[in-house]
This record gives structure tokens, C-alpha cells and sequence, in this order.
């Protein structure tokens, strides 16, 4: 049994623009302490995903649909103060800029321990106690000393530890990651990474990791998933999927990474074209407009994604998935 | 093409034409364009606005207006209610018994003040309208027998005016200070900033009462060497009150402006600092100004209000708001109560100055740039 | 700490040194002044004036003495039981004008207690008027709660106090007999006057609360607090509500020195004997060293309330560090 299954996710919000499907139906599943990287560019729908998953959608303006499983129980189906007993406690959620998700004027300590005195009951002496083994735990000198600080006399690396610290003080099975090392120094970024790479070994903690940076998920995931336009177009491992990319878009992607090794005469390989406006979805494929390969049908029917044939990977392009081996071939011949 | 070519990076005229199209496909908005957008669909403000422009129109035109005179005083009707009768039998207006046109010039002194030449013209105009019909007495009579209708309206160019004027005295002392500040920074700038922050500990009202008192005894001198009458001393008075804030929140944009990252991309791109001053600089602190200016003059009409109930704001006979708010409140009474006496000034007042309000607060959220695209 | 109020001392001194300069310059200059031997004053006013201020001595000898903290008095005359201190900076306002057997001081503290108490009472209404309706105004945004408390709001400061004082009179004065119309001692006799002083106050109070509470409800962490599973009113109590209150705190200091301003009118209109009504009355009756005197105590009030704030707000937010002040 996944621990978590998604099946037909779809989040919208109703603008005087129009409807914004930032979320279009998307179904996925995640295993016990595996990582699953959602990749994406801006718009992709791939922060939204996450909130959803928590239901964590401002309800006014969005409205989420579909199912979530998580460990047995249909989390969807719950209701607000039942949902709240799942957040923070066995789903957690970090996010992408520490200096603003942390509260400037409590400090450290009380924003820590809150979840353990709400989830788990413990004193406050106690929660104390454990948020400091916590801290500690992340890689932060002198725990003690840091409960009693406030966020700003933090530097942004150290931060994002307080954060990643408190969301596993519930031991929580599954952490949502949004973008946390987008803020953060390059350097730095290698250390939360290897850091939450290190927790995960430790708590068998599942992590969903989203990001638009290609070089964080090829580091730290084990499987990916690509979004585009509110919808996932290709799925697999993470090795097999940068090494032999199957659907157009997630091809275009690699293939406008600079690399060190690539001919400076030649000019740098770009996407034709601009993601579409998410009011006015095309019918069919979402990345049609902008495909090298785009054939009538792709502009008529919306593709579904489907296992391709290689085990463990599925695409959303019709013409990979007929033609498995045969383009599989022609693929690794391309550069 | 070796690398050391900078024609590599030349597009060819396919791409050229195909990314101008692209371009041109999105349109952007400006500024002005989004603010006006956001105003018009706030509902609230937009009607303040149009009540305000409507409201102006009516009080600059108020000579036309078949009105009562606001000043002539007839102790045998004093606090009468509010009546759609006429008198003599007519329904809702009357003839104006003193209306003789030979005496027009001396009756118009008698029943108004000292009119400008515009206001001449529009009374002749309405003499040739109406001829000597008059309203009747729609909203009661005052403890004197005054009209309380033609009051309101005669009233309001007063306060209107006062209250622009001297918000505009304050706008200009505040605006100049506060750009000369922010502009030259340094010494100067916190030397400038040290004084207001002085000035606005002391309670200036205190100061303003004292002053308007004293200038009582120096009213010769002033009119004959200075040329100031009551009037004119009462604006410089209160825009000297109230240019703090302008300053301060002048001084505050300009800095922010100067050190802005789309000022210095102007520079770099070879912008004349005059060019900049007006491109970027002057526009950015325009909105800001206009929307503390629609802040300060409901504050205006209040202290002018305030200071007419103290006895040191506009003469009779010459009607302000104020003035008949402070009339309508002294005419309080357990025996009788004479609602119209404070109701009618009260409302128009409080609609006055609501809307202002709700303009202003309209302004603001639509020109504050935090706001821009979202909704 | 130290440094921050030190700092604060000294820029008081100079706001102090121009208040009095500029009254001691408009007594010596202005037409129908104290020293102005034209105006004729009662005889034993003027005995005390001529005593109290050398008007023979050198300008800034009498400037000295008028401000303090030092009596000079004692320096010219040998042999009277002189105090060391006096003038402005010791507390001694001088002798009034207009009232022959009573110094400024006598007068300040007999009306002081008066408006402190007012001037309590009416920010005591504003906060727990203004602070509560903007709360719920933000936690019901858009909603008809909201909508129609923050058009109250926008009323309340549309119209001037004492129009509002008037209608409030003839509703609960006159037409449902409940609370006195004049008067002042007992708590009945507190509540009207208090209520519309404060009434402007608290509308800005709403205002302010509710634009701050909405501003921190919407930051990045209380996604986070949501994210964590915390009931709604933990969200708000703890999380949103000292953040969203900073710039109440902020306005505090110009709502004290409004309502100082503004208990001259509500005193005149409920008949109150504090200073408010003092000093409308030294104006007309060009009591210089009341209405000097006032004026002074006012601007004094009114710093130390902004240094008060100053300080509270340091306390609540902890970003903020003194030391940085320009």
C-alpha cells in the first residue's frame, strides 16, 4: 500500500478573469521514505499541489477536488478540526523563505514547541527539552541558546534548519518541502540538502521536494514528477528520466540547462513560446502550442498519463507512449 | 562563427519579427491606468466622487440657485420647522417682497456680503430665471429666522473654500519642504526633520487658538500694511497647522524614490537627472500627495468647525459650516427640541466629509503600488 | 536603553527651550502684553508682575529667570527667604492675569486632575471600542459585520465632536432622561463626555486595528501556523495579534494629543472645570501666564507620551533596536 496516493487532484480558483485551474487533475502515488521531487516552472501548479494535499486552500476563491490517501485514511474526506490534527503532526510542511515563515516576533522556542504541546501533549519543560535535541539534531550549535532567540538574529541557513527542525518534531510520516532552498546562498542550499537527505535516512520520513531547479531534484530525489500548466507530464526515476526524457516537454527542459561542455557557437536552446494562461486552457495537450512534434490530435483530446512501457515511468505524450522502443532508441542517439 | 564573432548574437529577421509580435500581443498597464481601473470598480469611492463633484458644482453655483438670502434675518419666523409652504398661499416658493431691481446692488450687500464680480453675474443670471421667486423656508429657520436651506448651501462655498485653501497652503509649504529634504539628504535633511518633529510635539491648536486671538488686535496693521484680511490670515494659519504631515510623508517618498533600483536603472541608462525628476520622481510622489490632500481637508473643515465653535473662525456674516453646526448645537434645548436646527447641518456635513474620506481612503488603495495587479 | 532616553532628554530640551522662547518673546512683544506698559492692569497683578520679573533688568537675565530652573531672584536681594529654584523648568508658572490672588499653579492644579481623569476615561472608550471593532471588522472581512462597522467608522470621523456631542445630548439627555447633561464627579456624569471625546478616536482605532490586523493575518507565517495544525483562534491570539497591533501602539501618542486637544470643546459643551475650559478662557481674557502655562504642560504631556510609546513599542516588537534611532 503507497503511503500517500493522489488520484485526480484538481484545485481552481474562480477570478473575474476567469476560472484558474491551477491544479488540472493530476493522480500520483509515494512510497514509505521515498522522495519524490515535483519539478515545474513558475505557474506549474506545483506549490498549490502541496497546499491541497494539507487542504490548505484559501476556500473562497479555490475549490479542491479529487482524492488524498495518506497512510490508510482519505485525508479529503476530514474535516477542518480533524485535518488539523493531520498538520504538523503526520504531514508536515516547510517553506520556501524562511525569514517571513517564521513568526519575527515570538521566538524560536515558542514557535517550536507549540506543535508538540497541541499534538503530542508534552509540558512545556518537556516540549522544550525535545526542541532542543531537535535543534541539535539539524546541525545548530548551542540549542539552548537558540530557543530563546528571535528569527532575525538568524542567518537564512540557520533558519531553514529551525524550520526543518520543527517540522519533524512530531515525527511526522510525510514532510512537503516547497522550494526550501530557493532563498538561500548556493552553498548553504548543499548543506540543507544533504541535511534533509540525512533526516529522511534517519526517520524514514517521506518528502515530496518541489522546485523549479532541475540541479536540487537531480541530487536529491529518488523519483520525479514533471508539471506543466497544472498538469503532471512525465514520471519515473530520477536517473533514468534526466538521462532519457520522454515527453517534449520535460526534453526541452534538459536540453536548455547550459552545460559546461556544449558549444559556445552555438546559440543556447530555449522553449519557443510562453506557458499557457491558465483561465484559457487549449483543449488538448497543454503543451501543444509549444511542441517540436505536435500532431493534430495533441490540439483536439487532452492526453492521459500512462505507464510507457519502462517500468516505473509513465508520460502524458501520445506519441511516446505508442512508440516506446522505437524512440527510446532514437533517443539516446540525441545529444 | 568563432566565439570572439558579435554577430552570433544578432537575430535573424525571422526571430526579430516573430518576438515583436509576441511582445506586442501583451499590453501593459500603466500606473494611472491601473488606479483608475481599481477606483472605478471600488463602488463606495466612486460614488463619493461623483456625489463630491455634484456637490461642488452645486455649491459654486449656489448664486444661481433660487436660494433664500442666508443672512437676512426675520425674528418673526425664528426656529420655525421645516415647511414646504411658501408663504403667501404659494407652494414651495415665494416671491422675494424686497426683490426691486433698482435696488439690487445695496439689496445684495444687505442679503449676502462682499461678492466677487462672477458672483454679480450669477445672481443678475438668476434674477432673469427665476425673477423674484424664492424658496421656502424647506429645511426650518434658525434661532435668528434665517433660512436654514440657503444657509447650507451658502455655507458650504465657505467651508469648501477655506478648507481648500488652506489645504492647499499646506500642501505647498509641505511639499517643498518635505522634497527639499528628501532630495539633499544628509545634515540638512535631519536637521529639517529634527525641526518638524519639534513643531509637532508642541500642541500647535494652542498656538493657532492664541494666534487667531491676538491677530484680533492687530487687525489694522495686518489689512493696511500686509493686506490681509481675516480670511486670508485664517488659511496661512491653518496650512501652517497642518503642512507637517505633507512634509513628513513627502520627504519619506522622495527618499525611498532616490535610492530606488528602477531611478538608479535610469541613470544608468544615461537619464538626465531632470529627466528622472520628472519621469519617475515627481509622478510616484503626485499619488501620494493627492491622496493626503483628500485626507486633510474633511481634518480642515473639522478645525474650522472646531475653531467656530471657540468664536475665532469665520465672521458673520459670512456662513460656514461650522458656524451653523455651533448654532445648531447652542440651540439645544430640553423644552422644545428644534431637530432641524442640528440635523440638517450635521448631515450635510457628515455626507461631505464621509465621502471625502472614502474618496481619499478610495485613492489610496488604488494608487499603492503593493496593490498593483492583485485584487 | 540609556542612550535612547538620554537622547530624548535632550531633543526635549530643545523643544522646551523654543516653546518658552517663543511665549517669552510674544509676552515681551505682543500688543496688550503683560509687559507692555500701555495696558492697564490692576494694580495688585501688576505689583506682583513688576516683582516677579524685573522688567529693569537685562533682557537675558529676564529671560533666565522666566524660564529657570533657577530663581536669580535670590542673587539681587539680600536679606528675603528666596527659593533656589523657580521659573518654568522648576514648575512655577508665574502669577495668573486675570485671577488676582491665584499663582498658575494653584489654578493648573486644580483643573489638572479633571482632564487627566477625562482624558482617561475617553482613551479608555477609545481603545475598547476602536480595538474590538477593527479586530472583528478583520476577522469578518467583507462581510455585513464588516462593511457597516467600518462605514460607523468612516462616520465617526466625519463630524465634528460637539455635533455629535449635541445629538447624543438630545437622545440620552432630553428624550430617554438617562445620564446628566452637566456636572462632573461621579461616574454617570463621566460617561457621556468621555464617550464622545474618545468617539473620533476610537473610529481611527478601528480603522488602524483593522487595516494592521489584516496586514498580519496576511504574512507568510501564519501560513506556517496554519501549516502546523493550530486552531483558528491560537492562529489569531497568538500569532496575528501582537504584529497587528504594533501601529495602534504607534498612534497613541497623537491620540493623546488629541484628545487633549479636543477636551476643549467637550468640556465647554458638558460644563466641565478642567483645564481645557481654562485655557479658552485665558485666550479671551489674554491671560498670557495661564495660557503660556498650558500650553507648556500640554507640549510636556505629549512628549513624554511619545517616548512612552516609543519604548512600549521597542518592548513589543523585538526588531527593533533602540540604538539604531537616527
Amino acid at each position: 500500500m503507497p503511503l500517500l496516493s493522489v488520484k485526480n487532484l484538481a484545485v481552481r480558483f474562480e477570478t473575474h478573469h476567469g476560472t484558474v485551474r491551477a491544479v488540472d487533475g493530476i493522480s500520483f502515488d509515494m512510497e514509505e521514505g521515498e522522495t519524490l521531487g515535483l519539478v515545474g516552472e513558475s505557474g506549474s501548479g506545483k506549490s498549490v499541489t502541496n497546499l491541497a494535499l494539507l487542504g490548505l486552500i484559501p476556500s473562497p476563491p479555490g475549490v479542491m477536488s479529487g482524492q488524498v490517501h495518506f497512510d490508510g485514511q482519505e485525508i479529503s474526506a476530514l474535516s477542518e478540526p480533524e485535518l488539523r490534527k493531520v498538520r504538523g503532526n503526520r504531514i508536515s510542511m516547510i517553506f520556501q523563505d524562511p525569514m517571513t515563515s517564521l513568526n519575527p516576533l515570538l521566538t524560536i522556542g515558542r514557535q517550536m514547541t507549540e506543535v508538540l504541546e497541541l499534538h503530542k501533549g508534552k509540558s512545556h519543560s518537556e516540549a522544550m527539552r525535545l526542541a532542543a535535541v531537535g535543534l541539535g539534531e539539524v546541525g545548530l550549535s548551542e540549542p539552548e541558546s537558540r530557543l530563546a532567540q528571535y528569527p532575525h538574529e538568524l542567518s537564512g541557513g540557520m533558519r531553514q534548519r529551525v524550520m526543518i527542525a520543527m517540522g519533524l518534531l512530531c515525527e511526522p510520516r510525510l514532510l512537503l518541502a516547497d522550494e526550501p532552498t530557493t532563498a538561500l546562498d548556493v552553498t548553504i542550499q548543499a548543506q540543507i540538502l544533504e541535511l534533509m537527505a540525512e533526516v529522511q535516512r534517519r526517520h524514514g520520513t517521506a518528502i515530496i521536494l518541489v522546485t523549479h531547479d532541475l540541479g536540487v531534484v537531480a541530487g536529491t530525489a529518488d523519483r520525479v514528477a514533471v508539471m506543466y500548466a497544472g498538469r503532471i507530464v512525465e514520471e519515473g526515476p530520477t536517473h533514468q528520466l534526466f538521462k532519457n526524457p520522454h515527453h517534449p516537454y520535460t526534453q526541452g527542459l534538459l536540453s536548455s540547462v547550459p552545460r559546461l561542455d556544449s558549444d559556445t557557437s552555438q546559440k543556447m536552446s530555449s522553449i519557443p513560446g510562453t506557458p499557457p494562461d491558465l483561465a484559457e486552457m487549449p483543449p488538448g495537450c497543454a503543451f501543444a502550442p509549444r511542441c517540436p512534434n505536435v500532431q493534430a490530435e495533441c490540439k483536439s483530446e487532452r492526453p492521459e498519463l500512462l505507464p510507457s512501457g519502462v517500468p516505473g515511468r509513465s508520460n502524458a505524450c501520445p506519441l511516446y507512449a505508442s512508440a516506446d522502443s522505437a524512440s527510446a532508441d532514437s533517443a539516446e542517439a540525441r545529444p | 562563427m568563432s566565439t570572439a564573432d558579435p554577430k552570433r548574437f544578432d537575430l535573424d529577421d525571422a526571430t526579430a519579427e516573430r518576438l515583436l509580435r509576441e511582445a506586442q500581443e501583451h499590453k501593459g498597464i500603466s500606473l494611472w491606468q491601473d488606479a483608475g481601473r481599481r477606483l472605478r470598480r471600488n463602488r463606495p469611492s466612486w460614488y463619493a466622487m461623483v456625489f463630491l463633484i455634484g456637490f461642488g458644482l452645486l455649491s459654486f453655483l449656489a448664486p444661481l440657485l433660487p436660494l433664500r438670502s442666508p443672512v437676512r434675518s426675520n425674528l418673526d419666523i425664528t426656529l420655525h420647522a421645516p415647511t414646504l409652504d411658501g408663504g403667501d398661499g404659494n407652494y414651495l416658493a415665494a416671491l422675494d417682497p424686497d426683490a426691486d431691481s433698482a435696488l439690487v446692488a445695496r439689496q445684495i450687500e444687505k442679503d449676502y456680503w462682499e461678492l466677487s464680480s462672477l458672483d454679480h453675474g450669477l445672481i443678475s443670471l438668476r434674477r432673469m430665471i427665476f425673477g423674484s421667486w424664492q424658496t421656502g423656508h424647506w429645511l426650518g429657520t434658525d434661532h435668528l429666522g434665517r433660512d436654514l436651506l440657503s444657509r447650507i448651501v451658502w455655507g458650504s462655498r465657505t467651508s469648501i473654500l477655506v478648507s481648500l485653501a488652506a489645504a492647499l497652503c499646506s500642501l505647498v509649504i509641505g511639499v517643498f519642504y518635505g522634497a527639499f529634504s528628501g532630495l539633499v539628504g544628509g545634515r540638512i535633511d535631519n536637521l529639517m526633520m529634527r525641526t518638524v518633529d519639534i513643531l509637532y510635539s508642541i500642541p500647535f491648536i494652542f498656538v493657532v487658538i492664541f494666534l487667531i486671538t491676538l491677530i484680533g488686535d492687530y487687525r489694522q496693521v495686518l489689512e493696511e500694511e500686509w493686506g490681509l484680511d481675516r480670511e486670508k490670515v485664517f488659511y496661512l494659519v491653518i496650512g501652517a497647522v497642518f503642512w507637517l504631515t505633507m512634509a513628513r510623508v513627502v520627504r519619506g517618498q522622495v527618499l525611498s524614490l532616490k535610492h530606488a533600483e528602477f531611478v538608479q536603472a535610469a541613470r544608468v541608462m544615461g537619464a538626465s537627472t531632470f529627466h528622472i525628476l520628472c519621469k519617475h520622481i515627481v509622478p510616484n510622489v503626485l499619488s501620494i500627495v493627492i491622496v493626503y490632500l483628500t485626507l486633510t481637508i474633511p481634518a480642515v473643515m473639522l478645525f474650522e468647525a472646531f475653531l467656530s465653535f471657540l468664536g475665532l473662525g469665520v465672521e458673520p456674516p459670512r456662513v460656514s459650516w461650522g458656524l451653523i453646526a455651533v448654532d445648531g448645537t447652542s440651540a439645544i434645548n430640553p423644552l422644545r427640541i428644534h431637530w432641524w436646527v442640528v440635523i440638517f447641518p450635521a448631515l450635510a456635513m457628515g455626507c461631505t466629509l464621509l465621502a471625502l474620506n472614502v474618496l481619499g481612503d478610495g485613492l489610496r488603495d488604488a494608487l499603492d503600488p503593493k496593490m498593483r495587479g492583485k485584487d | 536603553m540609556i542612550r535612547f532616553l538620554f537622547r530624548r532628554l535632550m531633543w526635549f530640551v530643545v523643544t522646551m527651550t523654543v516653546v518658552m522662547s517663543v511665549s517669552f518673546f510674544l509676552m515681551k512683544n505682543v500688543k496688550g502684553g503683560p509687559f507692555d506698559t500701555e495696558r492697564a492692569l490692576e494694580p495688585a497683578i501688576e505689583a506682583n508682575i513688576q516683582a516677579r520679573y524685573h522688567l529693569d533688568w537685562p533682557l537675558w537675565k529676564q529671560f533666565l529667570h522666566y524660564t529657570g530652573p533657577f530663581n536669580l531672584d535670590e542673587r539681587g536681594l539680600g536679606g528675603t527667604q528666596e527659593k533656589v529654584l523657580g521659573g518654568v523648568l522648576s514648575g512655577d508658572f508665574g502669577p495668573s492675569f486675570r485671577y488676582r490672588d491665584f499663582t498658575v499653579n494653584d489654578i493648573i492644579g486644580q483643573a489638572l486632575p479633571i482632564s487627566a481623569l477625562l482624558g482617561v476615561v475617553s482613551m479608555m472608550w477609545a481603545l475598547a471600542l476602536g480595538v474590538s471593532t477593527g479586530i472583528a471588522s478583520a476577522l469578518r472581512r467583507g462581510s455585513g459585520v464588516d462593511l457597516a462597522l467600518r462605514l460607523a467608522a468612516t462616520g465617526g470621523i466625519a463630524l465634528p465632536n460637539f455635533v455629535i456631542a449635541g445629538f447624543l445630548i438630545i437622545i440620552f439627555v432630553f428624550m430617554i432622561p438617562l445620564l446628566p447633561v452637566a456636572g462632573w464627579g461621579s461616574i454617570k456624569e463621566m460617561l457621556l463626555p468621555g464617550f464622545c471625546l474618545g468617539l473620533v478616536y476610537a473610529a481611527y482605532l478601528a480603522r488602524l486595528t483593522r487595516t494592521g490586523m489584516l496586514e498580519a493575518l496576511s504574512q507568510d507565517h501564519i501560513r506556517t501556523a496554519q501549516a502546523k495544525g493550530l486552531s483558528p483562534r491560537t492562529v489569531v491570539l497568538r500569532h496575528a495579534l501582537k504584529g497587528g497591533l504594533l501601529p495602534v501602539v504607534s498612534y497613541l501618542g497623537p491620540a493623546t494629543a488629541g484628545i487633549l486637544t479636543g477636551s476643549l470643546v467637550i468640556e465647554r459643551i458638558f460644563f466641565i472645570p478642567g483645564l481645557g475650559s481654562h485655557f479658552v478662557n485665558s485666550a479671551s481674557n489674554r491671560d498670557y501666564t495661564l495660557a503660556m502655562g498650558v500650553t507648556i504642560l500640554y507640549t510636556v504631556l505629549v512628549y513624554s507620551m511619545n517616548t512612552v510609546v516609543d519604548l512600549a513599542y521597542t518592548l513589543l516588537d523585538p526588531r527593533i533596536d533602540l540604538a539604531e534611532e537616527a
